[in-house]
């Protein structure tokens, strides 16, 4: 093949509408006969809507007011659960639940509109944290206030302390965290009966808001269309949500005959969509005298919010992943979503893993502490190795060497020498410096069977001139889907990267290909993309190599053709979704972080000052773009870490504004080495796995080990404020006076 | 809201319009002049989405009431002077979601006018009102030393 563009870093492919200002995101739209949307909320977090009044000072009967009344379909957001409405009927369930939805020509209208509609409650008994919720009284969520639960087990748990030379146990916990992608969620919807429903704007998934909208309007597949504009970010932030909105949208449309734009000032979409699950796990570990792990006790709770949305999923990768890379015989992972009447909780990168591993992470830094141990020899003697059985009794096929990554981390960012220098200089200084780390592993594409029934498809057509148009639902929301997708089709056809194009996903054109999430476009979508590449050349008649004008010339022959591929699993895949246990994914990503700290024992303040990356991700297919995917995430789970507070009172979050919810800016980023081991994986596009996720796991048990090792004190929950290192310096120095 | 006749010039063409005279410049240029390449991210000068130049200073424009426009000259990310920059971000992958990077790229102009070699923590500083959640900022700063190391 003459053309490589696998591995390069060519640009990305919608990058000349991104640095010009020309890229279209929904807002930047405007369309004859428009009007615009605003969305009425409840102001207290549980209760029965007893009347709603609007108050003279705008004119009423210019605007379209919807609620649940107007609802053609079933008022019903499809999830996983049906439990979340669009619009409360009679009853709310949280702060910020939408309960009307207004329109009118005059968006300077709306905000005052807004203000003058009063709806009266009565209020019902509320749960805001995880140990009310699990006690189940108030009952606020089906009978006991569970969502789910899982049961992961492997060996015999309760037989093995007996047996163990030493006992470890540990409480942790994580808050929630706002996505903050600079694009708020918003929708425009054109709607009526005759032609049905079309609504764009910024999303992940396509296909869900499809399926949701087909039942909100009792309309069929093909009366429903959803087109993907620019996404000015998404983090997960923009996987369940954009079903809500859009079903808005489309229904102010809908009743007032106008096309209709919702958008979300960034108050609003702070205080009412989706954040980080809270999450608190225990654990209880048996060590036997040798240092190696005998028995792993883990239970891993996270709040879900009002309603059930991803919760179920979430808590499942959490729980798969709360293990860990390390091998142990006996394994028990009991772990539970519960309701609060916070507003509902939902996938953020990493998807539940960032919070069991941040507690897995600290732990294993407690256990090795109490071994006299160093953090790093305790995890050489514990890493899985190739042939070894994870959490869910997986065994690792794939060539596997943590311990050789891990020294390799270590020796890049000088650890043993630096650690040696900080604490002879923290003897005397104010500031002082630790550095710590952190080994773990991420799971690439949907957990267990969930790739099997998504069944997804990719298609690419060829038109007579030779060109090639990738058709799929996969979304571009800034980690470069549209890129490494087109990068992957023309090297395989054997045709220049320009001569691919890849339109935005619409649902009248696109075929489902699931959706973008779960780090699994560029693993299980790129694989599909390179077979339907395949394929095509075999249509085409092409032989092994082949010029891209030979290739023009037998695409002008045969005239366009469609070339579909559809998932099908490889060989010797095993996952029993009852027992939980089995091949719960394809193919796992390892990394090894390094983080250096500093912290001011006089202020509290804390600092990352510098940053090692290190990851086996398959091969890499686009350097520059993989290396901005793990710069990104670092930098947010930095934020996590000690930046990122999200403040709940009364169940709403009060400090809903980019001034005080303060996520880390340019001054504040550390040096970040990005550091990649390339071992293909033969299932993944081109031995590429999946790489989104990944970064978010790391950083956050490497700082917090890294400030143990500064100051002395085992920190065990984020976000890690100031004031907290302040708090906890205090009573550490009180304890020693006393 | 009183109307009120402004007269500015925008990327050196000039215009006369009749707006409140506290509607958001960011709404002026988006919504009258139909240049929607300049970004609401916060609405509240946090995020930096929505700078533009005025009269040579770096703006929010989101902060700034339309009277106060009146007679200023405003670049913004669709001017034609940019064009170094845009290329280096697109070289670099200093752009992802592309939302922010408007903003950042007139961030970036601000800065490489007033210093056209600044240091990593010069870069650093004159970029620190604008918030990227994507990149990280390494890639964005390897744009700006990209142009500064074009710079005589």
């Amino acid at each position: 093949m003459s053309y490589r563009v696998v591995g390069s870093a060519v640009p990305r492919k919608e990058v000349a509408s991104k640095v010009t200002g020309q890229a279209d995101y929904v807002d930047d739209l405007r369309v004859p006969g428009m009007w615009y949307g605003i969305t009425v909320r409840s102001t207290i977090a549980r209760g029965r809507i007893q009347r709603i009044a609007f108050q003279d000072g705008v004119p009423w009967s210019e605007f379209t007011v919807v609620s649940a009344a107007d609802i053609p379909g079933k008022n019903m957001v499809s999830m996983i659960v049906e439990d979340q409405p669009y619009l409360a009927a009679d009853h709310v369930n949280h702060m910020h639940e939408p309960v009307l939805l207004l329109a009118h020509p005059d968006k300077n209208l709306l905000e005052k509109a807004r203000a003058l509609v009063k709806i009266d409650y009565e209020p019902l008994p509320t749960v805001f944290d995880i140990d009310s919720s699990l006690r189940g009284n108030p009952a606020i969520w089906g009978s006991d206030n569970v969502f789910k639960r899982y049961l992961m087990e492997k060996g015999d748990v309760d037989a093995a302390w007996s047996n163990a030379a030493h006992i470890v146990e540990g409480e942790y916990s994580t808050g929630a965290q706002e996505q903050l992608y600079i694009e708020t969620n918003g929708m425009l919807a054109t709607a009526n009966p005759h032609d049905g429903v079309t609504v764009r704007g910024s999303m992940q998934c396509p296909y869900y808001v499809h399926k949701s909208l087909m039942a909100l309007f009792g309309l069929p597949a093909d009366k429903i269309r959803v087109i993907q504009q620019e996404t000015g970010g998404a983090f997960g932030g923009k996987e369940e949500y954009p079903s809500m909105i859009g079903g808005h949208a489309a229904l102010l449309a809908w009743k007032s005959g106008h096309p209709v734009k919702l958008i979300y000032d960034r108050e609003e979409d702070m205080a009412a969509t989706t954040k980080r699950h809270p999450s608190r796990t225990r654990h209880k570990t048996a060590i036997a005298a040798d240092g190696t792990l005998l028995a792993m006790d883990i239970e891993f709770v996270i709040d879900g919010g009002a309603y059930a949305t991803l919760s179920a999923v979430v808590l499942s990768r959490g729980t798969i992943h709360a293990p860990g890379p390390y091998r142990c015989p006996n394994v028990r992972v009991r772990s539970t979503a519960v309701a609060t009447n916070s507003p509902p909780h939902g996938a953020f990168r990493g998807f539940g893993a960032p919070q069991s591993i941040f507690a897995l992470e600290l732990h294993i830094d407690k256990i090795a502490r109490a071994l006299h141990l160093t953090p790093e020899e305790f995890r050489q003697r514990n890493f899985l190795l190739t042939g070894d059985a994870t959490g869910t009794s997986q065994i690792v096929r794939q060539p596997l060497d943590l311990p050789a990554l891990q020294k390799r981390a270590l020796t890049h960012a000088g650890y043993l020498e630096k650690k040696a220098r900080f604490h002879l200089a923290n003897q005397t200084a104010a500031i002082k410096k630790g550095i710590g780390f952190a080994t773990f592993f991420h799971g690439a594409g949907f957990t267990g069977s969930g790739e099997r029934y998504l069944q997804s498809v990719v298609t690419l057509q060829t038109t007579a001139a030779g060109r090639v148009e990738i058709l799929s639902s996969m979304t571009e929301m800034g980690q470069g889907a549209n890129t490494v997708l087109t990068q992957v089709a023309a090297e395989t056809l054997g045709i220049p990267y320009e001569w691919v194009d890849i339109p935005r996903p619409d649902t009248s054109r696109a075929p489902n290909t699931g959706p973008t999430v779960a780090s699994r476009t560029t693993m299980i979508v790129g694989r599909l993309v390179e077979t339907a590449s395949l394929d095509l050349r075999q249509k085409l008649k092409l032989p092994a190599e082949c010029t891209p004008e030979q290739f023009a010339e037998a695409c002008a022959i045969c005239g366009p053709l469609a070339v579909s591929a559809q998932f099908q699993e490889p060989e010797g895949i095993f996952w029993d979704d009852r027992k939980y246990c089995g091949d719960a994914y394809g193919a796992y990503s390892w990394a090894v972080y390094v983080a250096e700290v500093s912290a001011d024992t006089l202020t509290g303040e804390i600092q990352v000052d510098r940053f090692t990356a290190l990851q086996e991700v398959g091969r890499v297919l686009h350097p520059v773009l993989a290396a901005g995917q793990i710069e990104g995430g670092v930098l947010q789970g930095i934020g996590f870490a000690i930046y990122e507070k999200v403040l709940f009172r009364d169940g709403a979050m009060v400090n809903n504004q980019m001034t005080n919810y303060i996520v880390p800016t340019s001054v504040d980023v550390p040096r970040i080495d990005v550091l990649f081991e390339e071992v293909p994986y033969e299932h993944g596009a081109m031995g590429a796995k999946g790489i989104g996720e990944l970064p978010m796991d790391g950083p956050a048990p490497a700082i917090l080990n890294a400030l143990e090792d500064a100051l002395g004190i085992p920190f065990d929950r984020v976000p890690l404020m100031a004031e907290d290192v302040l708090l906890a310096i205090g009573e550490t120095s009180e304890r020693r006076v006393a | 809201m009183a109307n009120t006749p402004i007269s500015l010039t925008v990327n050196c063409a000039a215009h006369t319009l009749i707006v409140p005279a506290m509607k958001r410049l960011l709404d002026v240029l988006r919504e009258d002049l139909r240049l929607t390449g300049t970004k609401e991210g916060c609405g509240e000068g946090e995020c930096g989405a929505c700078s533009v130049i005025l009269d040579g200073e770096l703006v929010n424009s989101c902060l700034i009431p339309a009277k106060q426009a009146d007679g200023a000259r405003i670049v913004t990310i669709e001017s034609s002077g940019l064009g170094v920059i845009q290329r280096a971000f697109a070289e670099t992958g200093a752009a992802q979601c592309g939302i922010c990077t408007p903003g950042m790229v007139m961030a970036a102009s601000a800065l490489l006018a007033r210093n056209a070699k600044p240091s990593l923590e010069q870069i650093r500083e004159g970029l620190a009102g604008n918030i990227c959640r994507c990149t990280g900022y390494q890639k964005i700063f390897d744009a700006v030393e990209t142009v500064s190391r074009q710079n005589p």
